[in-house]
């Protein structure tokens, strides 16, 4: 069978059923499943593969496809949005944990999403392997014999040829005429009524549709084999690199955070080096509605592959760069305050430019400073930077513009344990304050340390001091291996190519019948059959016949001239 | 204080609006006319043009003289001859019947040239909005709805040229009106930068296509809902009055409808499909994964899903028809809500509303 029983074109199943099946066409979905015969293990098995593989169940799969895909549109996914998830946990506390079991926060790799899907491509594949090989059958199969009548078929013509055709002679440059259209012709003889011969030609085209058809679906499942097998093999990763800091080096641990594949192993980690020279942010400065917009980040980087030498290069929002087969994009960027520490003897215990996170537009950041070792007790700092401090009303510090054009730190500082010696694994952008004293800034009643570049201050209780040396910018980067990409490029363009064709290319038949009269006169007719959508279909067979016609009559008027 | 060229965009706008509200108030008139004249007997052709209930007799009968003579000799199958002519071009042959002394609407004639110049109008807003940006027009979402609206009045006037489907006038000019009237009060945003995310030549392409998409999709939106009420009313009945829809009369049958319909829907699923392929590669090269399940990109594929099932539901045995129409019409709104709330409400990277 070339498509599936409930197909459009297909014979109507309820014509021909042959009660092989329970509830086979049940096209009305009515009556049916009276006297049922009984099946055995297989007849149920090809029973179920005919539900499962039928344009039904195709269209009832993409139409629940279509609404389970909603609800990660409503609820924040970890995949996309960790922090939207955690979010959601403290503001829905009763709420998420339901929703958490039903996996609603990772709709997408979920139990039931999945299965909805696979079936689906299962469906897809059942339907499919059949098609192509009735479809390759059918390639190398000839037309189909012209029908008996043709009056019934769309588009039809009759016409008287001009005295002196010959039959079988009109019929050759018919078939000449649509084999130049790229039709498949063949020519049929038959007796006529009254012993003359009825010559015909069968043509058909468009085979390519149901070829493109073919492609189409069988794309979709080479996008979706693809996809997994490259998340399997891929990585992504992070990484925060400081103006002038430290060197990023291709290796495991290197990465602020990777998340591997199924099937990674180290050893395809290429090893090369990369050190962020300067970044750039270029900001709206015109005083109009967009005074401040970023209009450009640029990270240039100088970079190493082994065995040979440097290489400078700048990576843009969206302009990656492709190094020892990763990708690497600038996802992030912003201010890495230089701050460092003394003991009150002068000896310096922390020096470092600690990375911030911007909180709004005009990169108001903060940021976290922990100095465990070194002095009388552990220190934690938590950090404002603000690139262009101004005051609000209230006293309250804020940012006007995200250029570092007057950058002010504030600190807020607190001592006791900072929970880094029992063993659990602390976010650097956080700071429990739980365990902690507050010294400055909040109810403490002592003012925060507020610092300008260049500027130190005492650290409270004696403890040591604490100067800004300067400001510096950094960017995150995201580190990528996917090696498949470029082949789901490639299946994704054979979807849309197979698309283009089964949609747009007709698949129609078209017949000639030349019929020798007792007069000797040839009558022609002409029509055509539509195979799926076709609606130029009549006109196409009309500009047949004018062809045929007018080819009949050049060559006949040159033949009565000699 | 001279006009700024973007306050040159907006008046432009606003008068493309003014006009587009002629072009709607005629082409209603037109339904009306039609609904008038169907109720008094008379014949209207899909184009408009009316026959009086005398000369319906008189054409009838030259018609059927007429199509003896097209398939001369095979007797009686002549009408099933003429009968396959008229549903490969239904519309060609309606509108050679009007030749025949029949009365063309001059409202409808109206609309169409106010649609015109009004398309022009709004395309001058749209030009004038881009080089006040220095940039392609369609980056937030106030330029998206001029960009789009543009684009739907465009394939509509383009699309009568091949097929007479003028009787949707009154849905495009109200459906761009509504899209113009909350753009340009909510929002509205003065010329911006781009951001760096924007600043990709897969902008141009990805939204252009997209919004080319729209355009066809709401086209085969307007067709399946008039086939959806023709259905009924032919199902009803004859004699019965259907929701006083009498213009329904003068339009194509449903079936017709339907073919028309797909023929459009296809042509924006084809242009979803770029648009589809072609995020992924964009967000490729500006977010580092070609497919995140961002909100944004879970609409785009879930629309993208329910026109496949509808052009499944078109090849399924007793899906065609009304069923197919019924997930055509989803399938838009879905287009819409797209547009209008998950780009204002929802969160996702895809954060370009300007708003
Ligand atoms: C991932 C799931 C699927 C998607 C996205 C999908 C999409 C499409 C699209 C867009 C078309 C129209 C273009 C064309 O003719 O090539 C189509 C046609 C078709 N599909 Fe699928 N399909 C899917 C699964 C299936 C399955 C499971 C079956 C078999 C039951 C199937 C059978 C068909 C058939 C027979 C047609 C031709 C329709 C016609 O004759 O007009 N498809 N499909």
């Amino acid at each position: 069978m070339s498509r599936p029983s409930d197909h459009y074109d297909s014979p109507d199943p309820a014509a021909s059923r042959a009660g092989v099946a329970p509830g086979d066409g049940a096209g009305d979905g009515s009556g049916g499943d009276i006297a049922q015969p009984r099946l055995g293990v297989v007849g149920w098995l090809r029973w179920f593969w005919r539900q499962l593989t039928s344009m039904r169940t195709a269209l009832f799969l993409l139409l629940l496809l279509a609404l389970a895909a909603v609800p990660g549109s409503l609820v924040p996914q970890r995949a996309a949005d960790p922090n939207g998830v955690t979010q959601y946990f403290v503001d829905n506390p009763d709420l998420a944990p339901v929703l958490d079991k039903i996996q609603a926060f990772d709709v997408y790799t979920s139990v039931w999403f999945s299965s909805i899907y696979l079936l689906l491509f299962i469906s897809l594949v059942g339907c499919v392997i059949p098609r192509a090989k009735h479809h390759f059958d059918a390639l190398r199969a000839k037309p189909p014999r012209t029908p008996a009548r043709l009056s019934r078929l769309a588009g039809f013509q009759k016409r008287t040829a001009e005295p002196g055709t010959n039959g079988a002679a009109a019929i050759e440059s018919a078939r000449a005429l649509l084999r130049k259209q790229g039709y498949r012709a063949v020519v049929f003889t038959a007796p006529g009524a009254n012993g003359s011969e009825v010559t015909s030609v069968s043509a058909e085209r468009g085979y390519a549709r149901e070829t493109g058809n073919l492609v189409f679906h069988a794309a979709l499942v080479g996008i979706l084999i693809t996809v997994g097998v490259g998340g399997g093999y891929g990585f992504s990763g992070q990484r925060v690199l400081v103006e002038n800091g430290q060197t990023f080096v291709n290796t495991l641990s290197a990465f602020d955070s990777f998340n591997p594949g199924r099937f990674f192993s180290e050893s395809s980690l290429t090893p090369y080096s990369m050190k962020l020279d300067k970044f750039t942010a270029t900001y709206e400065t015109k005083a109009d509605g967009a005074f401040g917009q970023p209009l450009d980040y640029d990270a240039q980087v100088t970079t190493q592959e082994r065995g040979q030498s440097d290489q400078q290069s700048d990576i843009k929002v969206n302009s990656p760069l492709r190094i020892g087969g990763t990708d690497v994009y600038l996802l992030g960027n912003g201010y890495a305050p230089t701050i460092t520490v003394k003991d009150p003897s002068g000896t310096v215990v922390f020096t470092d430019s600690v990375p911030f996170l911007p909180q709004d537009a005009s990169l108001t950041s903060v940021g976290v400073v922990k100095i465990p070792d070194g002095l009388a007790d552990q220190l934690g700092m938590i950090g404002f930077f603000y690139p262009t401090q101004a005051v609000s009303t209230t006293g309250a510090f804020y940012s006007t513009y995200p250029d570092d054009d007057y950058p002010v730190l504030t600190l807020n500082v607190y001592d006791g344990d900072l929970g880094l010696n029992g063993g659990k694994p602390t976010s650097v952008y956080s700071l429990d304050t739980d365990t902690l004293t507050q010294l400055t800034g909040g109810t403490t009643g002592v003012k925060s340390i507020e610092l300008k570049p260049g500027d130190t201050a005492q650290l409270p209780n004696g403890l040591g001091t604490i100067s800004f040396d300067n400001v510096a910018r950094y960017a995150s980067l995201d580190i990528h291996h996917d090696p498949t990409q470029g082949f789901v490029l490639l299946f994704a363009s054979l979807a849309l190519l197979g698309l283009l064709i089964s949609l747009f290319i007709p698949r129609r038949r078209v017949w000639v019948k030349a019929t020798e009269r007792a007069d000797g006169t040839v009558t022609l007719e002409y029509a055509g059959l539509a195979r799926g959508e076709d609606p130029r279909l009549v006109p196409a067979v009309a500009e047949i016949a004018d062809r045929h016609a007018k080819l009949l009559s050049d060559r006949s008027t040159p033949e009565s001239n000699a | 204080m001279p006009l700024t060229i973007d306050e040159y965009s907006v008046f432009f706008l606003y008068a493309a609006m003014a006009v587009y509200a002629a072009a709607f108030i005629a082409f209603a008139l037109d339904l009306a006319r039609r609904s008038a004249q169907v109720g008094a007997g008379n014949q209207v052709a899909v184009d408009g043009s009316v026959t009086t209930r005398e000369r319906v007799l008189e054409t009838v009968g030259a018609r059927a003289g007429g199509s003896t003579t097209v398939a001369s000799g095979s007797g009686s199958r002549g009408g099933v001859a003429a009968t396959s002519a008229t549903d490969g071009d239904a519309v060609t042959g309606a509108s050679a019947g009007s030749t025949s002394g029949a009365k063309r609407s001059l409202s409808l004639r109206l609309g169409v040239g106010f649609t015109l110049i009004g398309f022009l109008l709004e395309l001058t807003a749209d030009v004038l909005r881009g080089i006040a940006a220095s940039r392609v027009p369609w980056a937030n979402m106030y330029e998206f709805s001029m960009t789009g609206t543009v684009l739907i009045v465009g394939v509509f006037l383009i699309v009568i040229t091949r097929v007479d489907l003028r009787f949707l006038g009154t849905f495009i000019t109200g459906l761009v009106l509504i899209l113009l009237g909350i753009s340009t009060v909510n929002y509205y945003v003065g010329v911006a930068p781009l951001p760096p995310a924007l600043q990709s030549a897969w902008l141009v392409i990805h939204v252009f296509v997209a919004s080319l998409g729209t355009a066809f999709f709401a086209l085969g939106f307007a067709l399946s809902g008039i086939q959806l009420l023709q259905y009924r009313r032919e199902s009803i009945t004859t004699g019965a009055k259907f929701l006083k829809l009498k213009f329904l009369a003068s339009l194509p049958d449903s079936k017709r409808l339907e073919n028309l319909a797909y023929r459009v829907n296809i042509v924006g699923f084809v242009f979803w499909t770029f648009t589809l392929i072609a995020g992924a590669v964009w967000a490729e090269r500006a977010w580092g994964r070609y497919w995140g399940w961002d909100t944004k990109e879970v609409w785009t594929f879930i629309i993208w899903v329910i026109y496949a099932g509808y052009i499944h539901a078109r090849a399924t045995r007793g899906w065609r028809g009304s069923r197919s129409a019924v997930l055509a019409i989803i399938g838009f709104a879905a287009v819409l809500f797209n547009f209008g709330i998950v780009n204002v409400f929802f969160h996702g990277l895809h954060s370009y509303s300007g708003l």
